[in-house]
């Protein structure tokens, strides 16, 4: 719901205050009377050099990089819903770059790299918290492919090491090592990976591109796309037509409704991923745990509630809620792994619509439509990527040729064979 | 939850019971076949939002398969029938049309 309400020191113009301990002392002194909107909702131009449909952390990113690095700044993002209200505000925020393939590392570890100077960089806390990630070893099987994950990530200079089954008891104390259905038999960890507030990172991104003038239009579905002798032209929208020189779509989950409005298809199929969270209680657990096994990823928020993710459906849906059963099975072998859960309430649980490729990795590409580009498929690892995914785009949208992030990640690899497999590596989860 | 029924053994059964098996009615591409045929095939689906036929087996029942059309925004079931059917048969387009008019199958 919006709250349209025009207060005194509402932005006309897009020049961005910045936020300081001295704006907070400033704005005290005077009731808070003037904090300014964080972005302009302008209305739209006739046209646009890039326009970015999505305005998730993908889509933001892409923009903003498009800015900072490209100097591309005539730039609309076009939001059906509102900013950040897709993927950005229902994944559990894991930040972390252990990837088993080259181009998924690299990918991976440029946007946590990115994350980490983030917040000062958008004068925005994110609340970027590198916390550490384990991810649990579970079967003799998951011992073996998470060592060889962790001599990929020595090769490709991404830190992570293996460690038994004492010093993760050590790291993490609730966790119950010996159980006999699932026992802990060791864990990949990652010192650097860890947590963000989701939204603020859709919300940074949205203030620093509106500071640099480029235009944020929330509640503007596109109903079409145009084009004239097989290039892009521009898209319909519930608020009129709008011209583009470049195309960017950037939608993860409706990715496949916008591929058939410009004409093609993609490897692409939406199924439901869901996540809960837990009465909040006392810190119990400062770092995020993965059990790919059972598919329970878990982290505790500022708040203090456990942040639950779970399995995905195998099958298409687009109802933004899962099957129950997905629940209890995530529920009941956390149990086992974390028996303090059994005593917990659950808050709130939810289901977002990932977009899952062939091999379970992303798609940052050129398409059969000249000058329009796509960036989806990250499945259930979208906001760990968001400033690599954002800053890859940006380059293959401003110079209409991949770069070394996203050479790798071509729709034409299903066609060649040249898949990128990490659903080998990381289980189902990413 | 999502409850099919078998047209093999006529059980009603859960999802629990059952396992996805993705987009019915794809066009087998063998050895020979051009590059992207065989990518059409292998990988591109339609994933649409709305009216979705797809491959269904009664894993832990009868263990065949059969095909649903099912409704991916609504998860409203319109029916299932045989998997050795080539295009969706008549009721079950009659069931799918009752509920969304002018769906045509794309096959």
């Amino acid at each position: 719901m919006y709250h349209v309400r025009k207060v005194p020191h509402d932005r006309e113009s897009a020049d961005m205050k910045r936020y300081s301990a001295f704006a907070i002392v400033r704005e005290a002194l005077r009731n808070h009377r003037g904090w300014e909107r964080a972005w302009i909702s302008p209305e739209p131009r006739e046209r646009y050099d890039v326009v970015v449909i999505g305005a998730g952390g993908h889509g933001l990113a892409t923009a903003y990089y498009l800015g900072r690095n490209h100097g591309v700044k005539n730039v609309a993002v076009i939001e059906k819903g509102w900013l950040g209200g897709g993927n950005t505000g229902r994944n559990t925020t894991i930040i972390r770059s252990n990837y088993l393939q080259d181009p998924s590392a690299a990918i991976y570890e440029k946007a946590r790299s990115l994350y980490e100077g983030l917040s000062q960089e958008l004068n925005y806390n994110l609340m970027f918290s590198p916390r550490g990630v384990l991810m649990l070893a579970q079967t003799e099987h998951e011992v073996r492919g998470y060592r060889r994950t962790a001599y990929a990530n020595a090769l490709q200079g991404v830190k992570t090491e293996f460690i038994g089954p004492e010093r993760v008891k050590q790291i993490v104390p609730i966790i119950e090592t010996g159980g006999p259905r699932y026992p802990v038999l060791g864990a990949l960890w990652q010192a650097r990976g860890g947590t963000a507030r989701h939204d603020a990172v859709a919300w940074g991104y949205a203030r620093a591109c509106s500071d640099m003038g480029m235009h944020i239009l929330q509640k503007t579905e596109v109903t079409g796309i145009t084009q004239k002798g097989g290039k892009v032209t521009g898209v319909r929208t519930t608020r009129g037509d709008i011209g583009c020189g470049k195309l960017a779509i950037v939608v993860a989950g409706h990715s496949g409704r916008l591929a058939e409005m410009a004409g093609f298809r993609l490897p692409i199929e939406s199924v439901a991923l869901q996540a809960m969270v837990s009465e909040p209680i006392k810190p119990a657990m400062d770092v995020v745990v993965m059990a790919n096994t059972v598919h329970g990823y878990m982290s505790q928020s500022d708040k203090g509630e456990m942040v639950i993710g779970g399995g995905a459906d195998g099958f298409n849906n687009y109802t933004q809620r899962g099957s129950f059963h997905h629940i209890e099975e995530t529920v009941r072998a956390l149990i086992e792994t974390f028996p303090m859960l059994s005593r917990l309430k659950m808050l709130r649980q939810w289901g977002g619509i990932v977009d899952m490729t062939g091999d379970r990795s992303p798609i940052i590409s050129k398409t059969p439509l000249e000058n329009c580009f796509i960036n989806g498929g990250w499945g259930t690892g979208g906001f760990k990527s968001i400033p690599g995914s954002g800053w890859a785009m940006a380059e293959l949208v401003a110079r209409g040729e991949p770069g070394p992030l996203a050479a790798a990640f071509g729709l034409e690899r299903f066609r060649e064979g040249r898949f990128i497999d990490e659903s080998v590596a990381a289980g189902v989860a990413h | 939850m999502l409850i099919l029924t078998c047209p093999c053994c006529g059980i009603e059964a859960d999802e629990t019971e059952l396992e996805p098996g993705g987009e019915a009615h794809l066009k087998r591409q063998g050895p020979g076949a051009a590059d992207a045929d065989f990518e059409a095939y292998l990988f591109q689906r339609s994933n649409p939002m709305g009216v979705h036929l797809e491959r269904w087996r009664h894993a832990h029942g009868c263990g065949k398969w059969f095909l649903a059309a099912r409704n991916t925004v609504t998860l409203e079931v319109y029916g299932t029938y045989p998997a050795q059917t080539k295009k969706p048969p008549q009721d079950i387009v009659r069931a799918i049309k009752k509920r969304v008019p002018g769906w045509e199958w794309q096959g």
